[in-house]
This record gives C-alpha cells, structure tokens and sequence, in this order.
C-alpha cells in the first residue's frame, strides 16, 4: 500500500494511548509478581524476598489439587475455545453468507444469548437441567457449558471480520471453477484469521476465567483454578495464589515467545506468507 | 489448528486419568471453603482406604441451593452451620444414625449433645464453633470497645473505616441484640426500629465483605470490622494490633456440623468418616487449621499454644452468645426487605 | 472510486446461499439443547410460588414480578405503589456498564488501530501481549488493583512521594473504583472485535478522502468508523453485557455497599432470600431489555442499513 507524505494509517496520540492501555493492563500484574515472593503469610504486609509459595506450590500438601486444577482448567478452556471458535465461524458464514433465510433474526438472538443471560441464573438453570436429564455432574459437564457461553464471544468478533470482507473474492474463485468448499478453504478462512484469532482468544479467556457456572456444574471433586483460587481467597488472600498467577503468566508468555520463533522459522522457509491481509 | 487440537485431546486423556479412582471405597464431602487441612483428609484416605472427594461452597444458602437443584444424592456429608441443619432437617434432607453407628458418640460435649438444631445429635455432629462480633484496631482507636455501639452508633474517629460483613442473618442478629429486641420479632414497631437502626448505620460503613474482613484489618483500610472470631485471631497473628470485643448486648454465636445426607451413596464411610471426626487428635486438627473451637472433648494436649490461649477462642463468663435462630418465613420477608432497602 | 469496497450488509451476500444454511445448524443444537431449555425453565419458575428457603412450589403466581414493579411497605400490606427499588438497581447497572463500555472504547479503538497497523506477525505478538494479562485470575487481577489504588497504597505512596497531591487520593469504595475494575476486567473484548474489524480496513478509502481534502478528524469520523462499525458494535456487546452482571468490581473495588443486577439476582439464589421465583423474573426483565437492543440491531443489519 503506498504511503504518501502523510502516513494515513497514523494518528497522532494513538499510540500512547496504547502504551498507557498495557501500562493499566500489567500494573496491577506487577503486584501479582512481586507479592509472589513475599516471604510473610499475608500478601499486605511484606517481609523478605523468599521462593517459599514457590516450594509450596510444587511440594506442599495442596501441590496436587493445584496440579489437577490447572490442567483441568487448561485443557477446559483449549477444548471450549477450540469448539467455539469451529461453531461460532460455521454460524457466521451461514448468517453472512448464506443469504436471507427464515429466522434470522432469531438466530442472531440465539447465538448471543449466552451472553445476555445472567451467569448464576445460567448456573442454577443448567444444574437444574443436567440433574432432570440424568447428567452426572463432572468434567464433561463443566466442557459443555463452557462451549455454550464461549459461542458468543468468539462470534461477535469473527462476524464483524467477515463483514468487512466482499464476497467479490470468493465468486472470482467460483468463476475460475472453484467449489463452493475451496473458495470457502482458500479465500474466505485466510481473510478471516484475525477475526478468528480474536474470537478464539477471548473465548479461551473468559473460559479461563469463569467461576461461578463452573462452581455449579462441576461433580464433587473436579476442581478449576477459579473454584481452587476462590476457595484459597475465603481464608484471606496467600501469596501461593499470587505465585501460581505468576506461573501462568510465565507460562502463557512463553508460548507467545515460542509461537513467535516457530512462526519466524516458518517465514523464512515460505517468505510469501507475510502481510497477507494487510 | 491441528497441533492445538492434539494438545487438547492430550491434556483431556491426562485429566481424565487423573480422576479415575483407585481405593475400593468411596467418600464424597461437601464441606465449605479451606476449612479443613488436606494432611487431615489424607490420613483418613490411608487409614481406611477410602477415596475423599471434596466440593466446597461459599455460604450456607449457597449449599441449600446447589442441593436443591440436583445435588442431592451425590453427597455423603456435608458441614451445614447451626441453623441451616434445622432447616435441612425440616426438608428431609438429613439421615440420621444410631449411637452404635457411632462409636465416638460420647467424646461430644455435653453442652453440644442436645441442641435446639438437633436434639441428642441423631443425624449431626460438632464440628467447629466460634462467635461473630467485631474487631478493632487499638493504634486508631483507644476507647471503650465492650458495646455494639462501635459498629452501629461509632463515635466520629471511627465513621466511615467500617467493613461488615456481607451477611444477613449475622448483621440483623447483632443489630437486634444492639436494640435489646428479641432475634426474629414479628413486632411491627421493633421491626421497623430495625430498619432504621441500619438505614442510618449504612453512611458510616465504608464497606461490605465478608472474604476480605480479616485483609481490610490488617492493610489498615478499615479501622473496625464485624468478622468471625478465628478470623480476627488470624489477622492478629498476620501483625495487626486488633482487638476483638465481646460487646455487653451480646454477640453471635455459631456451630458448623458435620451431617448425614440422605440417599447418601456411601453410607457406611461417611459414619466412618464422621467418627474420625470425632476423635480427639483429629478434632484439634481442624482447630489448630481454623483457629476456632472444637466440639470434642479432650482436644487439649493436642492443641497449639497460640490457639489454645486465643482470646478470640476464650469468651468471657458474661454476656453469652446467642445462635442465629431461623426466622418463620412472615418474619423473614420482612427482613429480606430491611436487607434490600439496606443495600438499594 | 469504483473499487470502494462496500461493507457487506447482513443478508446480501449469497456465496454460499442454500447450502450454508446448515452451518448454522451446530450453534443451534447446542445452544438450545443446554442454554434455551434450561432458561425457558426459568422462565417457568419466574412465574410459580417460591419455596421458602429456596426451591419452587408448583403453583401459578405472578408474586414475582409484582414484587419488582409494586412496593407494599414493609409488612407487605400497605396500599401498592411503584416499586422504585429494582428499577434504580437496573438504571445504576445499567449507566455504570454504559460508562465502562465508552472508557473501554475511548481506550479501545486506539490501541485496536495502532495493532492493526502493525506489520506482519508484530500483530499477533500485539494481540497476544493484551490478551497474557487474562491468564491470571479476574480475581486475582481485582484484589490486585484494589491494593495498587488503597489509601495507603503504592499508587498513592508514589504520587504523595513526588509531590502531585498532598494527602492520599480516596479511591477505594467509591463508584470511580466500579468503573476501574469493569474497565480493566474487560478491556480485551473491546480491542479484539474492533482490531478484527479495522485489520480489513481498506487504506484506499482515507487516501480518497485526504484527496478530496477532507482533514484527518473528518477522515476518522466519517470514513474509518462507519467502515469498522461492526467491530465496534462488537466490542460494545462483549464490554457492556457483561459488565451489567459483574459482581466482583463492585463488591470487591465498591465495598458492595449498592446491589447491581448480578448481585441482586444472586442474593436470591445464594443468598438468605432464597427467593428463586423472584430471582429468575429479575433476569426475564434483564434478558428481555438486552434481547429487545439486541433484535432492533440485528433488524437493522438485516435491512442493510449498516
């Protein structure tokens, strides 16, 4: 794209406003970190620097539960995010690209309902639910009702994507002979990857996240890291809590720095995939 | 997208067989929040080879509710407080047991033997008890502490660094006893007196809470809180100077107890668990973890000094703390209103 | 100016017209096997006689919405008038989702451009950089920003140290904390959806407008936002639903001094009430507000009036 004498693509202020956007976003991290070395009992009054909450996590007595609750917790939110995501993208090219159909507007509705219900009436409603159909409450219970309200946040931003995109592109496919299903795999997903991204990341967060249907649905014994996090908070906030937040932080970072050199490799085997979008 | 999907999968099969069970026996609890120490499960796990699995809740109305909606049935035990057993017992939700299931009947207290919730302890037994008043920080203020007034009428240094805790029952019980009114009158006048006493308390509170009580005292953001007695002994210990008061109108008084539900799917473990329970060693455990007052006779040699001689666990001779009494339903939709106007 | 891209309105586009109804096929199924049953049962309940202590009786009674819209005194035999209670409940939810959602836009959609602007993969080192702070706790992150703005807190500490205010800055329980938290809690899924948007954001048409003389403001408000208009409507969804029934900003930053819609409703599940008829009716009229907002849009789109 040709940049004039005045670059179009900036404003001025913009990226302060970004900058002051993560300053807010990773302040109140930073005391997350710091209290995690905190030697003391209580994370309000500091004592000396210590990898104490640290032994405690990987040693202590709760070390499984902790275990147990962060690979539920994971794997939970991947399989929900995951699932959405594959949903929420088919619900969108059938509302944006599949033309005017009967109960369309119901169906915009029904997507977004999730959202719109408050959380601890979706809790007692689909424990009730469960209960009458002969579910056993567990893993697989907490999955289904974690897909059902991530539906909604991966598709509101990977409908906005596709919005934005002309279906021109996919009829110049099918004119030079594509299928219908090939101008959808190799036109329209490519052009769509940041709104799915987006969707799939907010669906993993707010996953991550959920407490209160969690704590409903779940069967005696499968705990998450929010029912396990709420739990420890009851008795006053320890700084395990603040050191198994730091891990996760550890953690996520560096699947970002790997995705980062494996994505930096790929691009120097294959140079054409860059700037695609753009 | 593939390797993503491989990496859950993976996780899925890690997790799944993480909660395949291995003992022979099982044991399902429903108890509250970090309320019991894991090394005191385990040793129960070993001792009789029996699976524990524990679910926890925030409240007891949070408990009624999720047993009410379908969880029924899943439990084995669950650690109800004082009045909630009644209302659970009035429900048909509590089984009930015989002496000779029990071998350990004999080691609770008299005093806790028959009590207005549960008459000659049939289908619960102690497990904890405590009291429910305030605290306060003696660096901020050096008066008279000995009277509800504190929380309810505080003088001008005090206004405005309150927290109460986030619970109807307690609140509107200190408060009566603070009027000299009877808990649960379904006096019109005294009522309404009720809803005054707090629509004019609530400017001097900074805030609700009930997780952060201890927190906000020892951070110094509140300068008094309403809080439960092992809590304030924990916010001591962590180095804040309060003091807990056992005002003169009186102050609450709580049990938590351990219950046998009905259609419990293992019957005979929750009996063996329940007179773990109650062995002395065993009670003073959960004492020397909670910082409240065991139920059992005999804990003494095994409790920690600093619990033992907590001047949270030792009340005074006079006044005595009354129990939270279960409101008729007339009463109590009356205070669900003073609640709603409180907090409109 | 031929090649202008036109944003697609919802309904025009046909690619895969027929055959792509079905796609919408999963999100049915599931969404009203496990969501639509379970609420039209509460929509059931919102209309019987509630259990004391929790639980309903199987008996027809309209109690609970006449308790949200008449008052009856505190005995509940007074003569009945309107109940301004719940309803300046919902208006206070409802006004403070309304700022957190404009802050989180004001914030938002600069921080959202500036990443779409980005080259290549920087972007999704962007994404991934506003999205790491979510892997902690919403809990966790809460009682973090309550010990960052404390009285006596570092925050405070450091403004007293350098000299800007000469005694701490009183944040803490007052409605300015709420609307902190409800910001911080869900600043992501404002930057997300518009950031999704704007990436697809056709440069030719600012250069068309800068041609035409149009100043950079005008470009921005007349050209850009129309253009990326779905992504911020997304983005308000995902900010202000959610933000109507937050509890722990406001409990936890607010001193839960005030119910909002998500703790009055689960006052009456969890909490002494135990008043589920009352608490499901709360949410019918909470449910119906948002889905009424939500079909005029989506009534609107279908139109192509976009």
């Amino acid at each position: 794209m040709a940049t004039k004498n005045v670059d179009l693509r900036h404003f001025t202020g913009f990226k302060s406003l970004t900058l002051l956007c993560l300053f807010l976003l990773y302040a109140p991290l930073i005391i997350v970190m710091v209290y995690s070395f905190n030697d003391s009992n209580s994370i309000t009054r500091w004592n000396t620097v210590s990898l104490r909450w640290y032994y405690d996590l990987f040693y202590g007595v709760d070390a499984p539960k902790f275990k147990t609750a962060a690979i539920n917790s994971v794997s939970i939110a991947v399989m929900a995010a995951i699932s959405a995501t594959v949903i929420a993208t088919m619900a969108a090219t059938a509302m944006l690209r599949a033309g005017s159909f009967r109960g369309k507007s119901v169906s915009f509705a029904l997507i977004n309902l999730p959202l719109m219900v408050p959380e601890i009436v979706t809790a007692v409603a689909t424990l009730i639910f469960f209960s009458a159909i002969g579910f056993t409450t567990g893993y697989l219970t907490i999955l289904i009702a974690h897909i059902v309200f991530c539906i909604p946040f991966a598709y509101l931003p990977i409908a906005a994507r596709m919005q934005g995109i002309e279906d021109v592109y996919e009829q110049a496919a099918q004119d030079l002979y594509a299928t219908r299903f090939q101008a959808f795999r190799l036109i329209l997903l490519p052009l769509m990857a940041p709104g799915i991204i987006s969707g799939f990341l907010l669906a993993f967060i707010i996953s991550l996240d959920d407490f209160i249907i969690t704590n409903f649905v779940k069967g005696a014994g499968v705990e998450t890291l929010p029912t396990v996090i709420f739990g420890a908070v009851k008795q006053g906030i320890k700084p395990n809590i603040m050191a198994i937040s730091t891990l996760l932080l550890a953690v996520s970072v560096g699947f970002v720095a790997l995705s980062y050199f494996v994505g930096r490799m790929g691009e120097k085997a294959n140079p054409t995939t860059t700037k695609q979008g753009d | 997208m593939k390797k993503l999907i491989k990496l859950g999968v993976a996780a899925l099969t890690l997790s799944m067989a993480a909660n395949i069970a291995t003992a022979e026996g099982k044991l399902s609890i429903y108890h509250w929040f970090e309320y019991i120490p894991q090394e005191l499960l385990d040793k129960f796990s070993a001792e009789y080879d029996v699976e524990v699995t524990m679910d926890t809740f925030d409240s007891n109305e949070a408990m009624l509710a999720s047993l009410k909606a379908g969880k029924m049935g899943t439990y084995d035990v669950a650690v109800p407080g004082d009045y909630m057993v009644e209302i659970m017992a009035g429900d048909g939700m509590l089984d009930t047991f015989t002496k000779a299931e029990m071998p350990n009947h004999g080691n609770i207290m008299d005093q806790w033997v028959n009590v207005g919730f549960d008459m000659g302890r049939k289908s619960s037994i102690p497990y904890q008890w405590g009291s429910t008043s305030f605290s306060v920080n003696r660096d901020d203020y050096k008066g008279d502490i000995n009277t509800l007034g504190i929380v309810f009428d505080p003088p001008a240094e005090l206004q405005g660094k309150i927290n109460v805790l986030d619970s109807q029952g307690e609140l509107l019980a200190l408060a009566s006893m603070y009027l000299g009114i009877p808990q649960c009158t379904s006096d019109r006048d005294q009522l309404k007196a009720l809803n005054e006493l707090l629509q004019n308390a609530k400017p001097h509170w900074a805030s609700f809470g009930s997780d952060i009580a201890k927190d906000v005292l020892v951070s110094g953001d509140a300068s008094v809180g309403m809080i439960w007695s092992g809590f304030s002994a924990k916010a001591r210990e962590e180095g804040a100077n309060v003091e807990y008061a056992f005002p003169k109108e009186g102050y609450v008084v709580w049990m938590d107890n351990v219950v046998l539900l009905k259609d419990a799917p293992n019957r005979d473990n929750a009996l063996k668990f329940m007179n773990f329970l109650l062995e002395p060693e065993n009670a003073a455990a959960v004492t020397n973890y909670a910082a409240y007052t065991a139920g059992v006779k005999g804990t003494e040699p095994h409790l920690s000094d600093a619990v033992a001689n907590s001047p949270e666990s030792n009340p005074p001779a006079s006044p005595v703390g009354e129990f939270v009494q279960a409101c008729s339903q007339e009463v109590q939709t009356v205070y669900d209103t003073i609640w709603t106007n409180l907090k409109k | 100016m031929a090649e202008l891209p036109k944003v697609n309105p919802e309904g025009s586009a046909k690619t895969y017209s027929g055959f792509g109804i079905p796609l919408i096929f999963p999100a049915w199924i599931i969404i009203g096997f496990f969501l639509v049953i379970p609420v039209a049962m509460m929509l059931v309940y919102s209309f019987l006689t509630k259990e004391f202590r929790g639980g309903v009786i199987w008996e027809f009674s309209i109690s609970a919405y006449d308790q949200f819209f008449l008052y009856r005194g505190l005995f509940g035999d007074s003569p009945p008038v309107i109940e301004w209670t719940y309803i300046s409940i919902f208006w206070r939810s409802i006004w403070q989702a309304g700022l957190a959602t404009f802050c989180c836009l004001i914030i938002g959609f600069p921080t959202a451009w500036f990443i779409a602007t980005r080259t290549g993969r920087n972007k999704t080192i962007w994404l991934f950089l506003i999205t790491i702070p979510y892997w902690v706790n919403l809990l966790i992150r809460t009682i973090s920003m309550k010990f960052l703005i404390r009285d006596n807190g570092p925050l405070n500490e450091f403004f007293l140290s350098i000299g800007l205010i000469s005694e701490p800055f009183h944040i803490i329980n007052t409605n300015f904390a709420v609307q902190l938290g409800l910001f911080y809690s869900y600043l992501p899924f404002m930057v997300l959806p518009i950031y999704a948007a704007v990436e697809r954001y056709n440069f030719a048409l600012s250069e068309a407008a800068a041609d035409l003389y149009a100043s950079r403001t005008v470009t921005l408000f007349k050209v850009i936002l129309p253009t990326v208009r779905p992504g911020i409507v997304a983005g308000c969804i995902l900010v202000f639903v959610p933000s109507l029934g937050a509890f722990l900003a406001p409990d936890l930053l607010g001193g839960a001094k005030n119910f909002m819609i998500g703790s009055l409703i689960e006052e009456q599940f969890k909490g002494a009430a135990g008043n589920w008829p009352f608490g499901a009716a709360a949410s019918m009229i909470l449910l119906s507000l948002v889905l009424i907002v939500l079909t005029f849009y989506a009534r609107n789109q279908t139109k192509g009036q976009i």
